[in-house]
């Protein structure tokens, strides 16, 4: 099969998905008790002011109508403006989404320098101890509160070592050294969640190569064992681990909420919370579809290059 | 020969064969029998707070703020000078709720959604499963914590938000596992027979959707307990003064430095309840699921 052809049938599928994802975001708002007018007019009850209100948001008009007006905006990017500052959503998504992708490369980075090696080593060693620690490590990656992990490496390195800020966020273009120390742990608390998940992935992958008939035949010729694992076995167990890591990466960029909360990062996380606690529901909006988008685009990636690794796919139809 | 209980009741032998033997190899793995009473000794902890709590876990004595652990206080106590330890017991039960209540949510709406999408196909299945994709393609934390923000803070609303983020996961398990039964002999045998659609559905497939059921079920529960930590970290779930692991734990952030064992032990507590379901997934999967084994 053609790569445009896969890729056309794949958006086929994604279009409808993206449908019911803002339909589902838009009926959100139906969820909150009371009368979105007289919430949005705030202190004053004044009938006229709602009135305005219910007009200029066309709150007056039926739900398939708000729908369509309000998809109308979304896909030109109008997400309308916070009700807090005014500014509009757009511009708050634009300058906090940079942060959000810079905490995710950071952090898969991290998971992938600590995920692929020891799957490596465990796979390897199966059995052994070496197996089994490395198999509790990632276990624990997984089951670790993201947010707990971040408190704790706080106290440790921020309050009783000195060595790491606690908090903040510097803009690499301001100050790179002071960017990557406030990046630093925030990074490793959400990389080693995903170190885990790569981990545990990379040693079946590997335990599959390194079973099969081509592995096999490279070790009866003499290849040196290294060889055998590094070319011939992770060459082929990588295909599953590049996808994965596509799909991590999205599970990332939106995945961040509570440690961007725990560190006081500025981005899409803090963006979402803040949203929600000022009841800023415009942003909470954007920010769920912004990311929902962001989750199935990278999903088609990771098929994309799946179906680009795998030759037994291109040779079907 | 004795028939069994099951094929009495007309239901297929073989899942009941299976899980007999499912449980005595599950039973033979020292690590998922440790995480196995580890969950026990948790929901024991939760039932039994009362009992157990040394003091009243609300009770606010200010002559002892932020006291590191000594003998009166074996885990501390917290800034309004409440018992850390009793908190923490009482604390499990949101714990507990959280993860029994959103889990009994997705099932309950899931079971019957992945069934009538398997099992009817056409319109139907392409309606239900669109808007699973939908639902599975905004990430489990972010709809539970719009939901929440959307429904109003509160232990209940967060259990209906997290039962919700979780329900298109099974959504699609029970369907996947519906098509991979709806072909097998004894499923078409049931048809052959004259069994009504509804009838073989219930009878005939839903039993065999159980074991990667169970699965998820651990693996859910333990991310529904983390879910509910979150959220009440960020004030969406357990309302204070009444405890909660993650609005503990919230609180802990503004004392770090002066009372670190107000953090510690909360997270411990998750982290351990968390890290035994996950393991008794681990177990169940290998021993359940074919590919596994």
């Amino acid at each position: 099969m053609a790569l445009w052809l896969y890729v056309a049938r794949r958006l086929a599928v994604l279009v409808p998905t993206l449908f019911f994802v803002s339909v589902l975001i838009f009926s959100l708002q139906q969820l909150l008790p009371g009368d979105a007018a007289v919430a949005l007019a705030g202190e004053e009850h004044d009938p006229t002011v709602v009135a305005a209100i219910r007009a200029r948001y066309h709150l007056d008009r039926p739900l398939p109508v708000q729908y369509g007006l309000w998809l109308g905006r979304v896909l030109v990017g109008d997400f309308g403006e916070s009700l807090r500052n005014r500014i509009p959503v757009r511009e708050l998504l634009a300058s906090k989404l940079p942060v959000t992708v810079e905490l995710a490369l950071c952090s898969m980075l991290i998971a992938l320098v600590i995920g692929i090696p020891t799957g490596i080593l465990s796979a390897t060693r199966k059995g052994t101890a070496v197996d089994v620690v490395a198999n509790f490590f990632a276990l624990s990656g997984l089951s670790v509160p993201h947010f707990w992990l971040g408190i704790m490496l706080i106290l440790l390195f921020a309050v009783r070592l000195g060595w790491l800020p606690a908090s903040g966020y510097v803009p690499p273009w301001e100050d790179l050294r002071q960017n990557l120390t406030t990046i630093l742990l925030p990074s490793f608390v959400l990389g080693t969640g995903v170190a885990g998940v790569i981990m545990r992935h990379t040693r079946s992958a590997m335990l599959q190569t390194l079973g099969a008939d081509y592995v096999r035949t490279a070790r009866a010729k003499s290849v040196p064992e290294r060889l055998v694992v590094l070319k011939h076995a992770l060459r082929n167990a990588l295909i599953p681990i590049i996808t994965l890591g596509a799909i991590e990466f999205g599970r990332l960029l939106s995945g961040a909420v509570l440690t961007e909360q725990v560190f006081a990062i500025p981005g899409f996380g803090k963006l979402l919370v803040d949203g929600v606690f000022n009841r800023d529901y415009a942003v909470v909006q954007a920010v769920v579809l912004v990311s929902a988008s962001l989750y199935v685009l990278l999903n088609l990636g990771a098929d994309v290059l799946y179906f680009l690794a795998n030759p037994r796919l291109r040779g079907s139809t | 020969m004795s028939l069994s209980p099951a094929a009495v009741l007309g239901t297929p032998a073989v899942p009941a064969t299976r899980r007999y033997k499912a449980a005595r190899q599950l039973a033979r793995r020292p690590a998922a029998m440790a995480a196995l009473a580890v969950v026990l000794g948790f929901i024991v902890v939760a039932v039994a707070a009362p009992h157990l709590a040394p003091y009243d876990p609300n009770a606010i004595d200010y002559r002892a703020l932020r006291k590191a652990p000594s003998a009166a206080h074996f885990l501390g106590t917290d800034e309004v000078g409440r018992d850390v330890l009793s908190r923490l017991l009482w604390g499990a039960r949101a714990s507990l709720l959280a993860g029994v209540v959103p889990v009994t949510i997705a099932v309950a709406l899931s079971v019957p959604l992945g069934l009538l999408s398997g099992s009817v196909g056409g319109w139907v299945d392409g309606l239900i499963m669109r808007v699973n994709d939908a639902m599975l393609s905004i990430p489990f934390l972010i709809v539970a914590i719009a939901l929440a923000a959307f429904l109003g803070p509160g232990l209940g609303n967060a259990m209906i938000a997290i039962g919700i983020a979780a329900l298109p996961t099974f959504v699609r398990l029970v369907r996947g596992t519906v098509l991979a039964i709806k072909t097998e002999e004894y499923v078409e045998a049931a048809q052959a027979l004259g069994c009504s659609g509804p009838r073989v559905a219930v009878r005939h497939i839903l039993p065999n959707t159980l074991p990667p059921l169970f699965v998820q079920v651990s693996i859910t529960v333990a991310a529904a307990i983390i879910a509910e930590a979150s959220l009440s970290f960020l004030g969406l779930g357990q309302q204070p003064p009444a405890p909660s692991w993650g609005s503990m734990l919230n609180a802990a952030q503004r004392y770090l430095s002066q009372a670190p064992w107000m953090a510690l032990y909360p997270g411990l507590m998750i982290f351990g309840i968390v890290m035994a379901l996950n393991v008794l997934g681990d177990g169940l999967r290998d021993v359940l699921d074919p590919r596994h084994q």
